[in-house]
């Protein structure tokens, strides 16, 4: 009896890539939980999540300014994910169901600014809040200019995931809902809505995470008046404090385990594809 | 009533639409004035495009080494993204999976959470900022995931069997990947590098996170106009510089169309 | 045309595991020299990877194939001179139809010897000049009928028209062997016959050997010299299409190919089988005597005369027009009986039934009790293939009893602790009774195949460990239901497996 051995192997083509993402994604995350649990010496503590979680001045952790970071980032963050799902789904469904031949160049002119470089296009939004005067109105307004800057910005990563999966709901099982004697109402509730939950869930998992981290927004907007998590990490580099930077970008990342797990971002390939491919 | 409805749809894509493009009709508009100043119009001129396409002053330089940056730098994603995507593709389950799910964590993570961990690596491992590696490598780690995600379709949509049918016919493996498979691939391939160099231009955290101290890229030198002499000139001149590059986009999109739109009609006939 | 006697291809003791799961085992076969040779059997009964082996694709896991007698399992399909046409065509979108056919043409190298001025012996790689490829790719397009065709795109012919470039793709190369994987599955019926008698053409044309891969019984007998019948791995019967028609070795194969009606009988003595509680005059003898037997009637082989002058008599449950005859179904007591037949009765009369003894095929039973090795437990049953059953473990001892501790006292008065001792189990196709619930039963498992046998339905029953139960029942249930095994506990045999170690 012989035993056989294969021969060449597509397979072996992984490795550097492999490699490539052990190395430059995986060891770097590594390397963050590990300075969150050092000090400057080196050696294991826990203060640095004692700082992160401690007040200041005799006040607890929810008096204190992290959490109020903390809670403005998550308002932040929700309110642009819900406007974003707003605007984008309607959006997005009304160019799907349109009788136009030419869907995809209506669909460009949404893509199209996202051409002009981000921190450009956050200038201009800049320059017309300041050209109608809302800009460093008031406590409130900078809030609501950084949710406005964040919905700007991100918008077309809401609308294109969930263009991508309306289209391609198959017409006949619209027909079919009508058929059973479905209203138009009823069949958008119970065919297309459920149907295009992948996009949704693809769109929100775009928008949540960037809207609460991106603090070229939230500085531009306001001059610098609104503080969010990520201008934690901004400070921390800033000031080489990589030990409490690593605890901020430690939380930020296991809350994006916990969306991606909850979304189930990990596992469906099919969907990531919509996302890769759907700028170009 | 049906025909109201109607309009009211178009009416609210329209509105979003003007919110899109709002801001950046303003600058174009304004990168026509005579002044610095978009709060009043003191009349047109092109002094704005002047002091953009003239060697002596730093946005063009900056536009042109940005580019150059982002050609690298996707150049190298699509290379490695490519060969990455095959050898996924074609891996055992768990292995496809594990590298599936780590290639989704820079796509998902947040940027600034990207850029510290990277620069950690940098740190730790000394890296000098000055070489350009952790630059291009940052934005690698940025650009590649998403290439790999441009090719997988097209893997999954390419017959398995053109592969086998390349070695059968005679072709070594190389020859059948790169005769076969490549061809097969191409729009995925094509796409993933222009993606990469769309993320690379519009990148400001890892690029500031990474970059030498003396480099800019359009990102950063903006970003960083807050103080100095001709901060207003300067940012007046990249409003011109969006303006035009606007302007290509626009002519390039619609002609691409038009050229789709009679291609079609001309099968037809 | 003349046919060689030698060997091309030869697979020794040819294993295949896909993850530990097996999907041939133990492969012996040969092909002969310009023989058209179709593998034949259901999906996933290993055709399709006997043919990736001999290709290229597959490695084998264990064993050889031998090409012209060499040992070829380990080289690539680059090296092999063995072109394949596939199932979907596998013609690459981005060449045109001359391109493609070229492909392999492009890629080969010829050695010439020649002698250089210093006078050495050289071997010299050439490639194929241009204008010998355009005349190889006219002439191959020419075999397919697709002269004219050389610039076309791929995606602007038909499913036939690509099926032929692809045959002239592999031809065009001049394999020794041409390996075609159900190459006609895509194309609709009218088509699928003109290219089978096509196919059938240019292999006399050729003369090179084809090995065919199909699940269709139809297009295997049209077509092939010989037909190797498979099922889960397994070579079932090889053949000429005749042989395997007329002389089905078992079941599966009577079943497989066309029609059949399948009895379960009783060898009376040679040329006597006994079955539908009537005696019948049969060509087979070599049975022992009363050996149980399956007993396979063609339709067709099934003659109707009025009733009462048959050696069956039974209602017509259902009469179907099917263009060249008619289908009827014929009850006679509890076998129902398939005939076809260009003349009709009416459905509801009475008929007689008459089989000539050529009609009448008798083969071995494939099962006829199910053996397991099996285990006692601490609780006094019994642990085998892949369940737990309660047993009667007296039946091991003759005269003994249980007492009330489980201990089980022999006849002479022995107590016994049974627990771990190794038995034989054997257990009756009527034994086993099946339930939905999983539960009810000591094993369960999915019912991997079912025969019709006229009286009833023979299951198998595939339990997660791969243990197999054959069992007979007259419900009709469905491929691929999970069941649980429901043995009675005085159905289960046992003997002692070391009768010796019993007595410690």
């Amino acid at each position: 009896m012989t035993t056989v051995k294969p021969h060449f192997s597509r397979k072996l083509l992984a490795i550097p890539y492999g490699l490539f993402l052990l190395l430059f994604v995986v060891i770097p995350l590594l390397i963050i939980i590990y300075y969150a649990f050092t000090d400057a010496n080196g050696s294991f503590t826990l203060e640095n999540l004692k700082d992160f979680f401690s007040g200041s001045g005799g006040k607890s952790f929810f008096q204190s300014a992290t959490f109020k970071t903390i809670m403005l980032s998550l308002f932040i963050s929700v309110a642009s994910t819900l406007i974003c799902l707003c605007i984008a789904y309607p959006v997005a469904y009304i160019i799907a169901s349109s009788r136009l031949k030419n869907k995809f160049l209506l669909l460009l002119i949404f893509i199209v600014p996202m051409w002009v470089n981000f921190v450009l296009r956050v200038n201009a939004l800049k320059e017309l809040l300041d050209w109608i005067g809302l800009y460093m109105k008031s406590d409130g307004w900078n809030i609501f200019n950084t949710i406005l800057g964040m919905v700007y910005d991100f918008l077309p990563f809401m609308i294109l995931p969930i263009y991508t999966t309306i289209i391609k709901i198959d017409k006949s099982y619209l027909e079919a809902a009508k058929d059973l004697g479905a209203t138009g109402a009823r069949a958008f509730l119970k065919v297309t809505l459920p149907l295009s939950k992948a996009g949704i869930i693809s769109g929100i998992s775009m928008v949540f995470l960037p809207s609460m981290t991106n603090y070229v927004v939230s500085n531009w907007l306001t001059y610098s008046n609104v503080t969010i998590i990520g201008t934690f990490i901004e400070n921390a580099f800033k000031n080489s404090l990589w030990n409490n930077g690593s605890v901020t970008a430690l939380i930020l990342l296991l809350l994006m385990f916990v969306i991606t797990w909850l979304t189930g971002g990990f596992n469906t390939e099919a969907e990531s594809g919509a996302r890769g491919t759907s700028l170009w | 009533m049906v025909k109201l409805k109607s309009c009211l749809k178009w009416l609210f894509v329209g509105l979003i639409v003007l919110f899109i493009y709002a801001p950046i009709l303003l600058l174009t508009v304004y990168s026509f004035n005579e002044t610095e100043r978009i709060t009043s119009w003191k009349g047109f001129s092109f002094d704005h495009y002047k002091y953009f396409f003239s060697f002596d002053h730093e946005p063009l330089p900056i536009v042109l080494q940005t580019l150059l940056l982002a050609v690298i730098v996707a150049t190298l994603s699509t290379l490695l993204g490519t060969i990455g995507a095959i050898g996924i593709f074609y891996s055992k389950k768990r292995i496809r999976s594990t590298l599936s799910a780590v290639n989704q964590i820079p796509v998902i993570n947040a940027e600034v959470v990207t850029a510290m961990s990277f620069l950690l690596l940098v740190v730790a491992l000394h890296i000098d900022k000055n070489t350009f590696i952790p630059l291009i490598l940052g934005q690698m780690v940025l650009c590649t995931p998403f290439v790999v995600l441009s090719v997988m379709p097209k893997l999954k949509q390419m017959d398995n069997n053109l592969y086998e049918a390349a070695l059968d016919l005679g072709a070594t493996p190389r020859k059948a990947l790169f005769s076969v498979v490549i061809p097969q691939i191409l729009p995925g391939i094509i796409s993933g590098f222009l993606l990469a160099i769309t993320l690379s231009l519009d990148d400001y955290v890892i690029a500031a996170y990474t970059k030498p101290n003396t480099f800019e890229t359009i990102s950063t030198h903006i970003y960083g106009l807050t103080k100095g002499k001709n901060v207003n000139e300067i940012k007046s001149s990249y409003w011109a510089f969006t303006s035009i590059v606007f302007l290509i986009i626009i002519i390039v999109v619609v002609s691409a169309n038009i050229i789709t739109y009679k291609k079609s009609r001309s099968k037809k006939q | 045309m003349e046919k060689n006697t030698t060997n091309i291809i030869e697979l020794v003791d040819v294993c295949k595991q896909f993850d530990g799961v097996s999907v041939i085992d133990n492969m012996n076969l040969y092909v002969r020299k310009g023989e058209f040779v179709t593998f034949l059997g259901p999906s996933g009964c290993g055709k399709t990877t006997t043919l990736r082996m001999i290709a290229g694709f597959e490695m084998p896991t264990s064993g050889k194939i031998l090409l012209n007698g060499e040992d070829i399992s380990t080289l690539p399909p680059n090296k092999r001179p063995v072109n394949t046409v596939f199932q979907k065509y596998a013609l690459f979108p981005h060449l045109n139809v001359f391109e493609n056919v070229a492909f392999g043409l492009k890629l080969k190298r010829t050695e010439t010897t020649f002698v250089d001025k210093k006078g050495r012996t050289k071997i010299r790689q050439s490639k194929l000049s241009k204008a010998e490829i355009s005349e190889k790719v006219k002439n191959a397009l020419e075999v397919v009928d697709l002269e004219g065709f050389e610039k076309r795109a791929i995606s602007t012919l038909s499913g036939g028209q690509q099926q032929r470039v692809a045959i002239a793709r592999a031809i065009v190369n001049e394999p020794e062997i041409l390996l075609l994987d159900e190459p006609l599955g895509a194309l609709d019926l009218k088509m699928r016959k003109e290219m089978q008698l096509e196919l059938k053409a240019m292999h006399e044309r050729l003369g090179i050997t084809f090995i065919y891969v199909t699940h269709d019984q139809e297009e295997a007998l049209t077509m092939s010299d010989t037909i190797v019948v498979m099922a889960d791995g397994y070579i079932q019967q090889i053949g000429t299409p005749e042989m395997i028609y007329n002389e089905p070795k078992n079941t599966f194969v009577a079943d497989f190919i066309g029609e059949s009606n399948i009895f379960s009988g009783v060898m009376d003595r040679d040329y006597l089988v006994r079955f539908c509680g009537k005696t019948f005059e049969c060509e087979d003898k070599g049975f022992e005597k009363d050996e149980p037997v399956d007993v396979v009637v063609r339709p067709e082989d099934v003659k109707i005369v009025p009733a009462g002058q048959g050696t069956l008599t039974g209602r017509v449950t259902s009469v179907i027009f099917k263009g060249i005859h008619y289908q009827i179904l014929v009850q006679c007591g509890r076998n129902e009986i398939e005939i076809q037949s260009t003349v009709a009765p009416k459905s509801g009369d009475l008929i007689g039934i008459t089989i000539a003894p050529d009609g009448i095929h008798v083969m071995k039973k494939l099962f006829r009790v199910n053996k397991f090795a099996g285990i006692i437990t601490k609780k006094n049953t019994v642990e085998f293939g892949d369940g737990e059953f309660e047993c009667d473990l007296t039946q091991l001892y003759p005269g003994s009893h249980m007492d009330e501790e489980g201990y089980l006292v022999t006849a002479k008065g022995e107590k016994l602790d049974l627990t771990d001792t190794e038995v034989n189990v054997e257990v009756g196709l009527h034994d086993i009774t099946m339930s939905d619930d999983p539960e009810a039963g000591g094993a369960r498992g999915h019912i991997i195949s079912l025969i019709y046998k006229s009286e009833y339905y023979r299951y198998i029953v595939r339990t997660e460990n791969e243990e197999d139960y054959v069992l007979a029942c007259e419900d009709l249930w469905n491929e691929n239901d999970f069941v649980s095994l429901i043995i009675p506990k005085d159905k289960i045999r046992l003997s002692l497996k070391n009768p010796e170690e019993g007595k410690k």
